[in-house]
């Protein structure tokens, strides 16, 4: 798909905003539509590995052994920043409008980290280390942004 | 089951990219005649081939072309397809035919719809014209056409309008050097 506007420019040659799109749609397969269905109701999931290990986000298979995980594990709204990095200025696809952090936050009983946004309002308050909690979005529909952000606990 | 409560099994992850798109100089002309209803070609210094719509450069040679040459909104179907998928952001309704037109008096092809007409009626060789939209919605568009429809012309046969066009070149090279 392709939308175009025209404007004159100041060299007199046209220039015109041209957008690309492609609307992708991905099938989730059972593991991630799990995690997924679990986040539009609110809850948190991870999936044993076969070593025990607790894996959130969930995977179809255990990242070691490569052998298929089906064991889901309910895990609570919090976690701890492992790493981060601050945006000082967000771009426009960003979905919160003011200075942020990506953040790997280890869910409490996981073993593995989630890439996620902690909305701490400035890089003075980021520490690794740090407890957080999900802030859920207001509204859900099984989508990794049903997780709004992480905030401060 | 509720839609809540069914499982998640797809999920939507378009992909956007905003660019900002300069015509450049040829097609900025181009789509300055368009904004009049007009369709302007230009014409190789090399091949004396007509180019429509123009990029500027001679596709053989690479030679700038700088003569204008106006066209008839009149064109044969060289080659088209029959569309059966729905384009998101398109109001078309499938299926729509997508054409490779030749303008007269042009040697370049270009895409665009051909209606105004049962889907099989279209064959390979079909003369048509341009409909165009009311003059109110002319942009700096080649939508300012909104479709090629049947002149009800007899069909054209393609060889011999490519060798048609090459005898035209080669006159508009002649002619050139005898000026000279």
């Amino acid at each position: 798909m392709a939308q175009a506007g025209s404007e004159h420019a100041a060299d007199d040659v046209l220039r015109a905003s041209f957008d690309v799109g492609y609307t992708y749609q991905r099938l989730v397969g059972p593991v991630i539509g799990e995690f997924l269905t679990g986040l539009r109701d609110g809850k948190m999931q991870g999936i044993k590995g076969s070593n025990g290990k607790v894996i959130c986000p969930p995977t179809e298979y255990d990242p070691v052994t490569a052998e298929e995980c089906s064991e889901f594990v309910a895990l609570p709204s919090t976690g701890t920043v492992k790493t981060w990095n601050w945006v000082n200025q967000p771009r426009p696809n960003h979905l919160l409008k003011k200075p942020f952090a990506w953040a790997l936050v280890q869910i409490d009983g996981a073993d593995t980290s989630l890439l996620h946004m902690v909305d701490a309002g400035s890089e003075a308050a980021m520490k690794t280390g740090m407890k957080v909690k999900v802030r859920w979005a207001a509204e859900r529909k099984g989508f990794i942004t049903d997780i709004e952000c992480f905030e401060p606990a | 089951m509720s839609e809540q409560a069914k499982k998640v099994e797809l999920i939507e992850c378009p992909i956007v990219l905003n660019y900002n798109f300069s015509a450049g100089r040829a097609p900025t002309q181009f789509l300055r005649g368009m904004k009049q209803g007009k369709l302007i070609g230009q014409r190789s210094p090399l091949t004396g081939k007509v180019i429509a719509p123009p990029r500027g450069a001679c596709p053989e040679s690479g030679l700038p072309t700088t003569e204008e040459v106006p066209l008839p909104d009149t064109a044969t179907v060289i080659t088209f397809t029959i569309v059966h998928l729905p384009i998101p952001t398109s109001a078309l309704e499938p299926p729509f035919i997508v054409a490779n037109l030749v303008l007269d008096g042009s040697d370049q092809t270009f895409i665009h719809l051909v209606s105004g007409c049962a889907n099989e009626d279209v064959k390979i060789g079909m003369r048509v014209k341009a409909k165009w939209k009311d003059q109110s919605e002319w942009d700096y568009s080649m939508d300012n056409i909104a479709y090629f429809e049947p002149t009800g012309e007899p069909p054209v046969d393609i060889e011999a309008l490519k060798a048609s066009r090459l005898e035209e070149a080669k006159r508009f090279l002649k002619a050139k050097a005898e000026t000279k």
